[in-house]
């Protein structure tokens, strides 16, 4: 970068006055016109957000009733609001110790040796497309009982759920303050009495964040479902894990396959009520999140 | 700090219960092994998982690649009925989407990034980020739907036609169908998914750009845009491009989205507008309907290529990042 006008040949002479050149207007106009681009890229993403999310709402709203909500198929959606509770909610069971117990595993026990492998085994696991999840269950459950069931989707939900967790978890666990872990120590407190009595409990707003994160991802996850829980009718809700469990995902996906404009509207409205679950889950979050890290960084 | 945390009277409570008898002493051994075990046991789990993963899904691909090999890739014919599979279309389908969502996404990603970190007052991005955050929330079926009833009618009607009409030459805009199914809105879907993870990375790499350095390069008298342009992105390039190539794994492996506004179509062709296939969509579309024992093998061996393909790009994201991560710092 040239900022200063020097004549070819000429050495630098540190006692010659700076003289700015004569291009510094149309350098401060790039530079203008770079800002206003990196404005319109952000405006640009909120306004795709919007559209989306007032497409969702004002088809939504329409098809949203007492009856849309409680009753089940053909003139509500009742059964599939309850199944995905429940598909989601046996994979975050699943999901939350062992995510949790990786993420002390990588904050109290892994020192330099172990972190770098095991966070790359959950960077790997994170970033697997889902439908190869859903292609392993299969394989692994259903192919062989030959017979679709929710405890089997929310295996695989697990699956996805648990690096989250992880994550999320030793992010909070990394906030403990380490005079918390030595004062344990300098008192004689056994290591494992330490990190479940102390350590835990000071990182529970950050463990519950991440669950409430993973969950709003789960709730959310289709290929999974589609592959593994996919046949049930959604007339009557279903409460055995072990059979066909009806769900939001699916339904919505198989109505837009159809061309069936009530269906279209059936669709809207489940996606209106998944939409607003979700991003409750990660309002809620988000403050929990902010209200755990004052405490921890007080 | 001179408030004692609630925190250090429970150890202390702890440790004025603790008489150090045998018995106590050979719990604590005990639970300190036990829960040193669980641990570990719990991050071997997930070693295993993966590992299960790769070994389950080759294996159950390995009659469609004992049968037609690596000729799998290059050949383009997909037809369940006369058993003959070949995956070059959708191979095709999936490299045009995620470079176009790569090259749409990743320019206006990084800008946002930039605008956060850099550009925007707090209380502006205390604002705009949530919310760009947000659109990473929304559920993959739910954009996929949209995409089928909003953005696919407005593409048919008025952007596909256009682009045909300034940009036909090139054999990418070819002419226009009249279903908004198309791999063009896939393209789009994707780009839109792309969007806030890289803008997300992105702007947590700008904000760990020591200020010592902006600051001196303006004192230099480098405008703000020399001063991104000159220390901000040579400084972050690598973490930029680890998070561009997580970018990358999510677009080649997204299934659902793309499967409702792609079209399910399995020929190979270069046009955006026609009717395509993913590897990822096809597997969603086919799965349940699959008429063979072959179609299924065929269906796990695109899972398989989407396997290591994953893999791939997540380990190689974590090694630019690692590797030449020094004044980037974290890449997530």
């Amino acid at each position: 970068m040239r900022l200063f006008r020097r004549k070819p040949g000429e050495e630098f002479d540190p006692t010659q006055p700076l003289v700015a050149t004569g291009n510094l207007g149309r350098r401060h106009a790039v530079s203008r016109v770079a800002q206003s681009l990196a404005v319109a890229a952000a405006i640009g993403a909120v306004v795709v957000l919007v559209i989306v999310i007032w497409a969702v709402v004002s088809h939504g709203i329409k098809a949203i009733n007492w009856t849309f909500v409680t009753s089940g198929y053909p003139t509500g959606v009742g059964p599939y609001l309850v199944g995905t509770g429940e598909i989601v909610a046996i994979a975050t069971l699943m999901a939350m110790p062992i995510g949790v117990l990786i993420a002390l595993f990588l904050s109290e026990y892994a020192g330099r040796r172990w972190t770098r492998p095991v966070q790359l085994i959950l960077d790997v696991m994170n970033g697997l497309p889902s439908i190869i999840v859903a292609v392993f269950i299969y394989i692994l459950i259903v192919a062989p009982t030959q017979k679709q069931t929710g405890i089997a989707a929310a295996v695989a939900l697990a699956i996805i759920e648990v690096p989250l967790i992880a994550r999320g978890t030793q992010e909070v666990l990394n906030l403990v303050p380490s005079h918390q872990r030595e004062a344990a120590d300098a008192l004689g407190v056994a290591r494992w009495r330490g990190i479940l009595t102390i350590i835990l409990p000071a990182a529970l707003g950050g463990i519950v964040t991440a669950t409430l994160l993973s969950v709003a991802r789960a709730a959310g996850e289709t290929a999974p479902v589609l592959l593994i829980d996919s046949l049930a009718k959604g007339d009557s809700v279903q409460f055995n894990p072990f059979g066909q469990i009806p769900n939001v995902p699916v339904r919505i996906f198989q109505l837009s396959e159809e061309a069936n404009p009530e269906g279209f509207t059936e669709a809207w409205g489940l996606s209106l009520i998944l939409i607003v679950i979700i991003l409750a889950l990660g309002l809620s979050s988000r403050f929990l999140l902010n209200r755990s890290k004052r405490k921890l960084t007080r | 700090m001179s408030a004692t945390p609630p925190a250090g009277t429970a150890s202390l409570k702890l440790a004025r219960s603790n008489r150090q008898s045998p018995a106590r002493k050979r719990a604590d051994r005990f639970g300190d092994r036990a829960l040193l075990l669980i641990c570990g046991a719990a991050a071997l789990l997930a070693l295993v998982v993966i590992v299960l993963i790769a070994k389950e899904v080759v294996e159950g691909a390995q009659p469609a690649i004992s049968k037609f090999g690596l000729g799998f890739l290059t050949h383009s014919e997909w037809a369940p009925p006369l058993e003959k599979f070949g995956g070059k279309g959708v191979i095709l389908g999936t490299l045009i989407t995620s470079a176009m969502a790569l090259f749409i996404g990743a320019p206006v990603a990084i800008s946002i990034g930039i605008f956060l970190a850099l550009l925007a007052p707090p209380s502006v991005r205390n604002v705009i980020s949530p919310l760009v955050e947000m659109l990473a929330a929304i559920p993959s079926v739910i954009l996929g739907f949209w995409g089928v009833l909003i953005l696919g009618p407005v593409l048919v009607s008025t952007i596909e036609p256009f682009l045909h009409n300034t940009l036909g030459f090139i054999p990418l805009f070819g002419a226009p169908q009249t279903t908004g199914n198309s791999v063009f809105n896939a393209g789009l879907i994707l780009t839109i998914m792309v969007i806030p993870i890289i803008a997300s990375v992105t702007r947590d790499l700008f904000m760990a750009v020591p200020s010592e350095l902006q600051d001196g390069a303006a004192a230099l008298g480098s405008t703000r845009w020399e001063v991104i342009r000159g220390v901000v992105l040579p400084s972050t390039l690598s973490g930029i491009t680890a998070a561009c190539l997580l970018g990358l794994g999510r677009a080649l492996g997204e299934a659902i989205a793309v499967a409702q506004v792609i079209g399910g179509a399995t020929e190979s062709h270069l046009s955006l507008f026609k009717t395509g296939g993913t590897m990822a969509s096809l597997i969603a579309l086919q799965f349940n309907s699959a008429v063979s024992a072959l179609h299924t093998a065929s269906l796990y061996y695109l899972a398989a290529i989407l396997l290591v393909i994953g893999i791939t790009s997540n380990l190689l994201a974590s090694w630019v990042g690692h590797r030449f991560g020094a004044a980037g710092g974290e890449t997530r």
